[in-house]
């Protein structure tokens, strides 16, 4: 599943992250950042409006990111 | 560059929020000087220091980066000055590694990219307090081994924080890094050292996910970033008055002992009346500006500006700006040119853009004295409810129409720009800090530097051309009305009337409008110089200029000054600004264009609106 569809507080852990265009910089940046298959991650919370942005945990370190970025990461829910 | 021969270069390098900058303050102190790179907008900070055998220093302090793969102005640079190719930068004889202790899984990674560079390195693991209080605990030795590199331990908030590093500084230069594999996999690899050198028994600290919890609560967070704005402005101009009153009684005090030392003469009146009146009535500003850059220090040096950053950045994509965009239009509020200066933070370079052209929009500090003059003459001083004041409401009102303005003309810059690419938002959010004094401090002195040398700069020189202006050509003796009627200001003033006139200008107004529109609160002084050579008044403080105002301009033209100014004049010193930032006119064109459109057309209206009311 795309880490934009997980609930906030559940697990899961990286897949891998596609790019959404050829030379995707985005996609570059959040493999850089820690976002590589095997990595636990978790939606720690999100944005006032519409859900947006959210904010992820990803290693030791949290981030916000739109989903639009999160949804090129794929993601396995961790079965807890 | 800079380079002597006997000195040591050394490079600063770590991720956004590794405490890199407090670590250079530490090492530094003071001598630092701040400057930009070549034909980029990216700031240079460079400081220098000996080690205890004597051996000379000197540090660079390069922007945050996440990686070598740079996707920002900022990011390009650090990239070029590690590797070398910057011109006019010599590569680094050694990089300091700076990583945060507790956030090593990420840090790591660009430790590793780094050492494929083969220049000597050395790794400072930096908060190594905060790392200890979370029962983290790095085995330095294997870790230094792992990496084959030395890997001290710092904390740049403490005393001798940096005592490790200059030890391991003093003394011959490591030997650069083994270059990694050809396609190493360094996520793998910092998996790994973690797991042999690292033990940490949790990945967040408790107390960021307690705060967090409040602070980015969809309701509660919203509302406590609401106090925190609605506290911020109250203290700036609450507590700014006995600091503005004091600079006013030094100011009043050197222009009667300069006037009494000189006799009556052109070169009294210029001292007078042109430098110190007119630097003066600027200077007041300097602590309401100082102290809302503390706030805004304080509340970025503890991790909150990026919360705020993410509670209104659904917001402000609906405006067509990005959350990030949130730190540079809180500064314009204090001066729109550190605030656009700060926008180097947003990547994306259309983001970016809009931000510029909409930051002279926020109610910079600049604008208060006119607004403060303007309201304290034509605006009752009565009550409209309870302690509500009208002139408080007026004054509010005002600040208002600048924040919905922001909003507006980002989104009408939306709606017409066909930009379809995304722009991504990537905002890491950092664990909570206390802010240190000494980080605090020496970020207050480099705003009031800039601050300051505008005054000394492009404000002396025009409250001496507007003197000038004012004052000459004198009129000859058969001349019956006021003097400045003949002077150069009067012409330029009456000469612009006729363009003014369908919003309600006066001929003194236009005079005072020319300089505003190089510095927006010279107009005040300009005012007040035009009123006191125009022998309305006998003092040119700017107080004694209310009661004059009052008297001579009807309510409609008040307000319609009111409205112009929430648009415009933009000052010079935003221009330049925006011209450097933007490295070119065409922006420069567009933003003082649509401004200037904006401000005449608000005041028209509320010109023709006001007096269709009275």
């Amino acid at each position: 599943m795309q880490l934009s569809s997980l609930t906030v507080g559940k697990q899961a852990v990286v897949k891998t992250v596609l790019d959404a265009s050829p030379q995707d910089m985005i996609a570059r940046r959040l493999r850089d950042i820690g976002f590589v298959a095997g990595e636990p991650v978790s939606v720690v919370a999100q944005g006032p409006l519409g859900g947006e942005p959210m904010l992820v945990q990803v290693g030791y370190t949290r981030f916000a990111l739109r989903r639009a970025e999160a949804a090129r990461v794929r993601v396995t829910p961790s079965s807890i | 560059m800079n380079r002597s021969a006997n000195s040591l270069n050394i490079a600063l390098v770590g991720n956004p929020n590794c405490g890199k900058t407090a670590l250079f303050n530490r090492l530094t102190g003071s001598r630092q000087k701040v400057a930009n790179y070549a034909g980029v907008t990216v700031e240079r900070k460079e400081g220098q220091f000996t080690l205890p055998s004597g051996q000379h220093v000197q540090v660079l302090d390069l922007p945050g980066a996440y990686s070598l793969a740079a996707t920002s102005p900022d990011e390009a640079i650090t990239r070029d000055v590690c590797l070398g190719r910057l011109e006019g930068h010599a590569r680094p004889d050694l990089i300091v590694c700076v990583a945060d202790a507790t956030n090593l899984r990420l840090h790591l990674r660009f430790v590793l990219e780094l050492q494929q560079i083969g220049v000597p390195m050395v790794l400072a693991l930096n908060m190594v307090d905060a790392a200890a209080k979370r029962n983290i605990i790095i085995d330095r030795n294997k870790l230094s081994y792992a990496l084959g590199i030395p890997v001290v331990e710092t904390v740049a908030v403490k005393h001798d924080g940096a005592a490790a590093l200059i030890a391991a500084l003093d003394g011959t230069l490591p030997a650069p890094p083994q270059p990694l594999a050809e396609n190493s996999d360094l996520h793998t690899m910092v998996r790994d050292l973690l797991a042999t050198s690292v033990s940490v028994p949790r990945r967040t600290a408790e107390i960021d996910d307690a705060i967090d919890r409040w602070v980015l609560h969809p309701v509660w967070g919203l509302l406590i970033l609401a106090v925190t704005m609605f506290l911020m402005f109250q203290a700036v101009f609450a507590w700014a008055v006995p600091f503005q009153d004091g600079i006013e009684v030094v100011v009043g005090w050197l222009s009667g002992v300069v006037g009494n030392m000189l006799p009556t003469g052109p070169l009294r009146s210029l001292l007078v009346e042109g430098v110190i009146a007119g630097v003066g009535s600027v200077l007041v500003f300097l602590p309401q500006i100082l102290l809302l850059f503390l706030f805004i220090l304080v509340l970025e040096e503890s991790g909150y500006l990026p919360r705020a950053a993410f509670l209104l950045d659904r917001f402000m994509v609906g405006a067509g700006l990005s959350g990030r965009a949130f730190i540079p239009l809180l500064s314009s509020f204090a001066c729109a040119i550190p605030g656009i200066m700060a926008t180097r933070t947003i990547q994306d370079p259309r983001d970016r853009l809009v931000t510029i052209l909409v930051a002279p929009l926020t109610t910079c500090s600049a604008r208060l004295p006119v607004y403060a003059l303007l309201i304290g003459a034509f605006i009752p001083d009565r009550s409209v409810w309870g302690p509500i004041k009208l002139q408080g409401l007026v004054l509010f009102a005002l600040y208002l129409a600048g924040i919905v303005s922001v909003l507006a003309v980002a989104y009408a810059i939306k709606r017409f720009s066909r930009s379809q690419s995304e722009h991504p938002l990537l905002l890491e959010l950092p664990s909570y800090r206390l802010p240190h004094p000494r980080d605090i401090f020496i970020g207050l002195v480099e705003r009031a530097q800039i601050f300051l040398r505008r005054v000394g700069g492009i404000i002396l020189a025009l409250s001496i051309l507007l003197w000038f202006i004012a004052s000459y050509p004198t009129p000859p003796a058969s001349w019956t009305a006021p003097a400045i009627d003949y002077s150069f200001a009067g012409r330029i003033g009456h000469a612009l009337a006729v363009v003014f006139a369908p919003i309600g200008f006066s001929w003194q107004i236009c005079i005072a409008l020319v300089p505003g529109l190089a510095a927006r609160e010279v107009a005040v002084s300009g005012l007040a110089t035009v009123y006191a050579v125009a022998g309305a008044g006998t003092e040119g403080a700017a107080n004694a200029l209310s009661p004059i105002l009052a008297t001579q301009w009807s309510l409609p033209t008040a307000l319609s000054l009111l409205a112009w100014y929430v648009y415009a004049p933009q000052c010079i010193s935003t221009l330049a600004i925006i011209k450097r930032e933007t490295n070119g006119w065409k922006m420069v064109a567009v933003a003082a264009g649509y401004l200037t459109l904006l401000a005449y057309g608000a005041a028209w209206v509320t010109y023709h609106v006001a007096q269709a009311l009275v």
